[in-house]
């Protein structure tokens, strides 16, 4: 295999680094169990098995998959035309009004209505709220991370605001709307009890799931495949040339944020039509910010993001698993593991990089 | 081939541990606060604790980290066998729901909520009793004639807190005037001192001398801020008296430590029962704390009256309105 010198083969790159990667972000977090005396492999074990060793266990990582990878989606496609889009927890957030107004104020309606029409507002609410921050930093160079961050506050405000003072029931003591009763169908679980006579293990998992893949489908098209799609790259690769091209910057940074934003949103559809049948306070649960290790790890690209997502599934599922199973290793334990994680195969993605590339190209020499 | 042994020998541990991972031992799910929230989760976590020291059976516990955790972690316990499994706090009431259907052999415990199911306890609490308690010393102990109030999250179980309080107050001076304030309509609301502290000081400059905080974490800074300004406060759930001696009135003590034990200890001795346990003074569930360091605030006077009105209370000669009973409170 002739290549340059300094590139690596394809699998090197894809396939050698990214383990390389994950395997030492693993080592590191075995050595912090080890700190605080619990035996690495046996926890490692303990993720594992919890995670990918039981229909369980693949039902809640595929559901969290599913968020993540509409979060990360959203992030990838504004990346793409050079726009750093930090607001999909906002994005998402906002758009769980949508799913909320159509699933309960239209609930007279059969379910195959009632779930396409909750889709398409969860996509026009996340959209509308990216649209903003968009629209301003196309036609008023306000800066779009900024912005962005600030309409999560602004999101999470509005929501506590319309679900405490018109979703939620007289006398109910949660902050959370009255419950959904048109999307039970979108539980796997239901469906294997009403039409397979069969019973799944009651995880989160919903159809949502097959939603998330063709979302990246759609995504990988429109980047790549479409007139919209090389407009955006061309904006996020090189602005002066795109102008040179003929190609409008405001008008391409006002659709790709609202492209994104409808991504974001579509997080409500698992969420609060999927999963909780409810609007609840604070639902995203910070799977927007996750979105954005996801694109990260997923070198903005579906094919990577749907396997970053499924690996911060994983680790989620997994770490859950492994602070029932282990009391010592608390919560915020496994966010140190998933930190590590983020740091070795996102920030130092390339660590490794310089010394593969002198073993490699000396061995074709 | 070390690698090998330490992984055969850690399925071992882990088949091990599976195996005796059994039958009733009780179980506890946290609520996102976390069990180290220096409030009502922390006093659920000494009470298991206590269960823990004194029958020597350890317990399941897990400090859910998002929403779609609730379910998963009693859902867990129940797989493994846990009874009975104790839900911390009103939010955890629809996953109590969901899996106590689908394990009618296991036992279940929820605190501050009810659900209606022949295998759960609902144990919730009249924090009306407790409170009018409080307000009736903190109107004699004021010299202001004003008091305050501060909340936590926005919720009709809080409110339920502010409304005995002032059913208190005005019993003991009935031209007394209470200010209540809530510090937020979000899970936040709980956790944030500084807030807590921002407000004190806003009711103590328009007069108030007694603060009584009903607010988790966010009431450490009421109870600070009150010190630091000269005023005198009140804790709640656990006895706060200690937290700055001499300036803490008194706390309105929410036994949510005694709740859980009792569940542990019912279900480990087989006298578990279902239904709605309504802990008020009459079960000690609720009540006021006198210890060394609040000693000399209290009067003899104050106490005689106090305590008269704790007999009346449980006679059922003097009825405190319960604020949840239809979402309003005959006094402000």
């Amino acid at each position: 295999m002739a290549s340059a010198r300094g590139e690596l083969p394809p699998w090197v790159d894809l396939g050698l680094i990214p383990l390389l990667n994950l395997v030492v972000a693993l080592l590191f977090a075995g050595l912090v169990v080890l700190i605080i005396g619990e035996n690495p492999l046996e926890a490692m074990w303990i993720m594992l098995k919890g995670a990918v060793g039981s229909l369980k266990g693949w039902g809640y990582l595929l559901y969290y998959a599913t968020n993540f990878v509409f979060t990360g989606l959203a992030v990838a496609v504004a990346f793409h035309a050079g726009l750093f889009n930090i607001g999909g927890e906002g994005q998402a957030y906002f758009a769980g009004l949508g799913a909320a107004i159509v699933g309960l104020g239209l609930e007279f309606l059969p379910w195959p209505l009632v779930i396409p029409l909750a889709i398409l507002a969860s996509m026009l609410f996340g959209a509308f709220w990216a649209w903003i921050p968009g629209y301003l930093q196309a036609r008023r160079g306000s800066h779009i991370v900024i912005t962005t961050i600030m309409f999560n506050f602004i999101a999470g405000s509005l929501m506590v605001y319309f679900i405490k003072d018109y979703f939620r029931p007289v006398g109910r003591m949660a902050v959370e709307s009255r419950e959904i009763t048109g999307a039970y169908i979108l539980s796997f679980r239901e469906i294997g009890l009403r039409f397979f006579d069969l019973r799944l293990p009651s995880t989160p998992l919903n159809l949502t799931v097959f939603l998330a893949i063709i979302a990246a489908f759609v995504v990988w098209y429109l980047l790549w495949r479409t007139k919209l799609g090389y407009e955006i790259r061309a904006v996020g690769a090189n602005t002066e040339a795109a102008i040179y091209a003929g190609i409008k910057p405001q008008r391409i940074i006002i659709i790709t944020m609202a492209i994104s934003g409808a991504l974001a949103g579509l997080m409500a559809v698992n969420e609060v039509l999927g999963v909780q049948h409810r609007l609840l306070l604070e639902y995203v649960g910070g799977a927007g910010f996750v979105g954005i290790a996801v694109a990260l790890m997923g070198r903005s690209h579906p094919v990577g993001i749907v396997l970053a997502a499924m690996l911060f599934g994983l680790l989620y599922q997994g770490g859950a698993e492994l602070s029932f199973a282990k009391p010592l290793i608390s919560r915020d334990m496994i966010v140190v593991i998933q930190g590590l994680v983020i740091l070795f195969m996102g920030a130092l993605e390339y660590a490794f990089r310089p010394a593969l590339a002198a073993i490699f190209i000396k061995a074709e020499d | 081939m070390i690698r090998k042994l330490l992984a055969t020998a850690a399925l071992t541990a882990m088949m091990a541990a599976s195996a005796f991972a059994a039958d009733d031992k009780p179980a506890i799910v946290f609520d996102i606060g976390g069990k180290f929230d220096k409030s009502f989760n922390e006093s659920m976590y000494n009470g298991s604790e206590k269960f823990k020291a004194e029958s020597g059976t350890a317990y399941g516990e897990f400090e859910i980290a998002n929403e779609a955790q609730r379910e998963q972690a009693i859902r867990n316990f129940a797989d493994q066998g846990y009874s009975p499994i104790i839900a911390a706090g009103f939010a955890q009431a629809a996953a109590v729901e969901k899996v106590a259907k689908e394990y009618p052999d296991l036992k279940f415990a929820i605190v501050d909520m009810v659900v209606e199911l022949p295998n759960v306890q609902s144990i919730v609490f009249k924090e009306q009793e407790g409170s009018y308690l409080v307000g009736m010393l903190a109107a004699m102990a004021s010299k202001s004639g004003k008091v305050g109030f501060v909340g936590g999250m926005d919720i009709p179980l809080i409110r339920r807190f502010g409304c005995g309080y002032v059913q208190g107050v005005k019993a003991a001076k009935a031209d007394a005037t209470v200010f209540q304030s809530m510090t937020g309509d979000t899970g936040a609301a709980w956790n944030d001192p500084v807030k807590g502290g921002e407000i004190t000081k806003g009711q103590m400059s328009q007069g108030a001398d007694v603060v009584f905080a009903a607010a988790g974490g966010t009431g450490l800074g009421v109870l600070q801020a009150a010190a630091d300004g000269g005023a005198l406060s009140i804790g709640v759930d656990a006895n706060q008296n200690h937290l700055h001696p001499g300036k803490v009135l008194t706390s309105m003590l929410k036994r949510v430590d005694v709740a859980v034990y009792n569940v542990m200890k019912s279900g480990k001795d087989g006298t578990f029962t279902a239904g709605i346990q309504e802990l008020g003074l009459a079960e000690d569930g609720v009540g006021y704390a006198v210890d060394d360091n609040n000693k000399a605030l209290i009067t003899a006077e104050m106490t005689t009256a106090v305590e008269k009105a704790k007999a009346d209370i449980i006679a059922g000669t003097v009825m405190v309105h319960d604020y949840m009973a239809d979402n309003k409170c005959p006094v402000e």
